[in-house]
């Protein structure tokens, strides 16, 4: 049996659960018994640790005096994606791994669940937190809807900026509207972060794949490139083209933008990779219903690019791991679909059967059009600058070129 | 095991715990149960001419997500008949009499009221009478409670009253809404107090409703100043306790109140003087089972710190209450860091450099911080010369014990400011003579 005549064995109401939000709201009280907790510190490290450094300290205080508005505008001043770092950042590794109190009881602040609890007050009320810049006659082409192009669109929009984004796909947001896992980020918190920005009086045309970068020069005083980075990188093993065999990105897209029963999944399901896009599509594929979802990777456990929180996520999922196993060929069935994935380990070839086979082994730069990175018109940020990072990095990149582009442009 | 029974006045009881006079008084059912749960003594909600509450009667406030750091209550006494109360005393104090039973009263100002009231009271069989002297709100429009507590002479004048009948204890109850109590407190005396009670509430409105304007706790749009209790008034209470307790012109015992909520309060009560300790808000708010905690802290304190009795420790800090004019000016103490307990939130730096004395300096961090890991380099550091030994960068502190605040020895006698203004004594070098003379060059 192959994953596509492979019958859904989960219902509606179980798929529901599997993706609601895996670190759901805190409640009033809570929120505020752990706004309470924070210390104030000066000079905060959770600051220094957040790349659009946040004042965490402010926003808390903000939280425990009732002033929801103002602490929510301390976020998305500094980081205008406020709504989905709160519910997608690695605060593990940031803001809240750089919590003093880690040290005094072993526990830091929930700052992303009260950053969540902040910024959702704005969704709730649908504040309007700031405005356009009075016009300064200057325009910028952005090419890219996602995090770091959408930050950048609203810096420049605020200081008066004509913006116009340019986005290949149908939707804005980027890999926050279609690839960031399903029990973190839903698409419609994405797409109302998205619509916030847009509000300000952004263009955006969706749909355009932009072909030149020069081209857009001769129409605009500048160029923002956030294009992400391209598709998942091929194995360059036999079978890899098989049905049954699906990247990561396509996987988790598919699961996005359809209803979860839509979303195929095989009943044995090997992810080939180890990184956090690797974590996302092995927890997902058994959280849509396969009876074994397992990570396949060449080397060992201590050599996995995933954080380790992730780790320990996919481990209570009940995902399988297999180190020190690299990946030779994709078997096929006797009707041609993906029936195993042949490993060499150190105890000598072997096949792992599975009816799906998903690749995540990174993506590769985009190839579409070259970046004049050197030009002193066109600036870059988020992952097509940085090599692949996270939302909040893309967000601080996005917003410094902004900075930038507007010193450019009025002071030439 | 610490003996903790006590003689208070001639009013004894298993321990000092007292229920003080209010809500959770207000009944038979309500103070036998207290009893049966380890109460030592209960003083009955006080008692008069039955009246009319109004409905919303406590406010209260948070400290962050704290509750009930502070209480107050526009409230009313008793609103039961008086013969009910009387009643429900005689059966409490035959069903326990082992217990102290106190009733507190309150008639309005006239010679004929009280002596009529003492005499009804003292038929119930009660252990002791408390006059309601305090209370702040209410009552004391119509010239009672705190309208007599505040004036010395009606003070005395009632007392007298009701010592022309009274053949049991009279405990006379102060209200702290004054500008000096011993005045107050001598005056019950001259009446004939046996013994004396403190603190009552202090006068109040706890809050505004941000979105109606109206005070804390709202009765119908409109408040009323109430009696502030609870965590909050418990230091008001200590040094009030202190000042009577302490004062060589009040020679009755003192039963303490305001604020009490764990043992460590009630030794620190007992300590400055209180010979039974009184508690409502603690039990409006968890119960009367908190007297558990109440007992066996007190007692397993006492064990370890070898006090037997409780008169063994009444009044040991009364000696230590000084004048500011006979401290030890050349006692000079100097803040001390603890680097490894510390975890670098820079609190007490910003705190003595805004709020004291830029006595502590920053250092740089030490790039990113990861969870849970070994040694950093500090982040702040007292600067000695400057520091002034204020206690401040130790009270921000979020680490026990990690700033501790160290004894600077040095050669010279210790010298009070009487002394000093006198001409007696000299000064060791200081270091706030630095702020002195460095002040404007460090902060141009």
């Amino acid at each position: 049996m192959s994953v596509h005549d492979h019958p859904p064995v989960l219902t509606d109401e179980q798929l529901a659960a599997n993706f609601a939000d895996i670190a759901p709201p805190l409640t009033n009280d809570y929120a505020l018994l752990e706004a309470n907790k924070c210390l104030f510190c000066h000079d905060a490290p959770c600051t220094i640790a957040c790349p659009t450094h946040i004042d965490v300290p402010a926003f808390i205080k903000k939280i425990a005096s009732g002033n929801l508005r103002g602490s929510a505008r301390v976020i998305l001043e500094a980081n205008p994606f406020g709504h989905s770092c709160a519910r997608a950042c690695p605060v593990e590794v940031l803001c809240e791994g750089a919590c003093v109190l880690n040290d005094r009881d072993e526990q830091p602040i929930k700052i992303a669940l009260l950053q969540r609890h902040a910024t959702d007050y704005v969704l709730e009320h649908k504040l309007k937190l700031f405005e356009p810049g009075a016009p300064t006659g200057r325009t910028v082409a952005i090419v890219g809807a996602g995090p770091a192009g959408l930050s950048c669109a609203r810096e420049l929009r605020r200081f008066g900026h004509a913006v116009t984004v340019f986005e290949s796909k149908s939707q804005a947001g980027g890999l926050n509207t279609y690839g960031i896992a399903e029990y973190k980020l839903k698409a419609d918190v994405a797409l109302a972060e998205v619509e916030d920005i847009l509000d300000l009086g952004v263009e955006l045309r969706t749909g355009v794949t932009v072909e030149s970068i020069e081209e857009l020069l001769t129409e605009y005083d500048a160029v923002f490139v956030g294009v992400g980075l391209g598709s998942t990188k091929r194995l360059g093993i036999p079978g890899e083209d098989l049905p049954g065999v699906i990247d990561a990105l396509t996987f988790i897209e598919h699961l996005k933008t359809h209803p979860y029963r839509d979303t195929k999944v095989g009943q044995r399901v090997v992810v080939i990779g180890a990184g956090n896009t690797a974590i996302d599509a092995v927890t997902q594929a058994k959280r849509l219903g396969a009876a074994t979802a397992t990570i396949v990777y060449r080397r060992g456990e201590a050599d996995m690019p995933c954080y380790h929180y992730e780790y320990e996520l996919a481990k209570r999922d009940g995902c399988g791991f297999r180190f020190q196993a690299a990946p030779q060929r994709i078997v096929s069935n006797g009707n041609g679909a993906a029936a195993g994935v042949e490993v060499r380990t150190p105890l000598g070839n072997e096949v792992i059967p599975c009816d799906m086979v998903i690749v995540a082994i990174g993506q590769g730069e985009r190839d579409e059009f070259a970046i004049p990175r050197e030009h002193p018109k066109v600036f870059v940020g988020g992952d097509c600058a940085n090599g692949g990072a996270e939302i909040v990095n893309a967000a601080a990149e996005g917003v410094q070129a902004a900075k930038q582009i507007h010193e450019r442009l009025i002071n030439g | 095991m610490a003996d903790l029974r006590t003689n208070f006045a001639g009013i004894q009881s298993p321990n000092p715990f007292w229920l003080a006079s209010g809500p959770p008084t207000n009944t038979y059912g309500q103070v036998a149960k207290a009893f049966d749960e380890g109460w030592g003594g209960a003083v009955w909600k006080t008692i008069g001419e039955p009246i009319i509450n109004v409905f919303s009667r406590y406010g209260s406030v948070d400290l962050g997500a704290t509750r009930m750091m502070g209480f107050n209550n526009i409230e009313l006494i008793s609103d039961r008949p008086i013969a009910d109360n009387l009643k429900e005393i005689a059966e409490v104090k035959r069903n326990y009499p082992k217990h102290a039973v106190i009733a507190s009263l309150m008639v309005e100002s006239k010679q004929k009221a009280w002596h009529e009231m003492v005499k009804q009271t003292e038929d119930t069989g009660a252990d002791g009478i408390e006059l309601n002297f305090g209370c702040p709100h209410g009552m004391s429009e119509r010239g009672m409670g705190s309208a007599v507590g505040q004036v010395p002479d009606y003070t005395c004048q009632i007392v007298e009253w009701v010592k022309e009948v009274a053949t049991i204890p009279v405990i006379v109850k102060l209200t702290p809404n004054v500008t000096d109590i011993t005045y107050i407190a001598r005056a019950a005396v001259k009446g004939g107090a046996d013994a004396l009670s403190l603190i009552n509430t202090i006068n109040s409105i706890v809050g505004v409703d941000l979105t109606t304007f109206e005070p804390q706790p709202s009765v119908a749009g409109k408040s009323s100043h109430g009696g502030y209790c609870g965590p909050a008034v418990k230091p008001i209470a200590l040094h009030l306790v202190s000042a009577v307790a302490g004062d060589p012109k009040v020679t009755v015992p003192v039963s303490g109140i305001g604020g009490i909520a764990s043992w460590r309060d009630a030794a620190e009560f007992i300590a400055l003087g209180a010979g039974t300790l009184q508690v409502c808000t603690a039990v409006m708010h968890y119960g009367f089972r908190v007297i558990e905690d109440l007992i066996d802290g007190l007692s397993n304190w006492m064990d370890e710190r070898g006090h037997r009795t409780i008169a063994d420790i009444r009044g040991r800090a009364l000696p230590r209450v000084a004048k500011w004019e006979d401290l030890d000016l050349n006692y000079h103490l100097l803040a001390h860091i603890d680097q490894d307990k510390c975890i670098q939130c820079e609190l007490c730096w910003t705190a003595c450099e805004d709020g004291a004395h830029q006595a502590i300096r920053r250092l740089e961090r030490n790039g990113k911080r990861e969870t849970g890991n070994g040694k950093r380099a500090p982040v702040v550091e007292i600067i000695e010369e400057a520091c002034v030994g204020c206690n401040l960068c130790a009270a921000v502190c979020p680490v026990h014990d990690c700033i501790t605040m160290r004894q600077i020895p040095n050669d010279f006698p210790a010298v009070t400011w009487k002394e000093y203004a006198a001409g007696k004594g000299k000064l060791a070098p200081r270091s706030d003579q630095f702020h002195t003379a460095t002040w404007s060059s460090r902060h141009v």
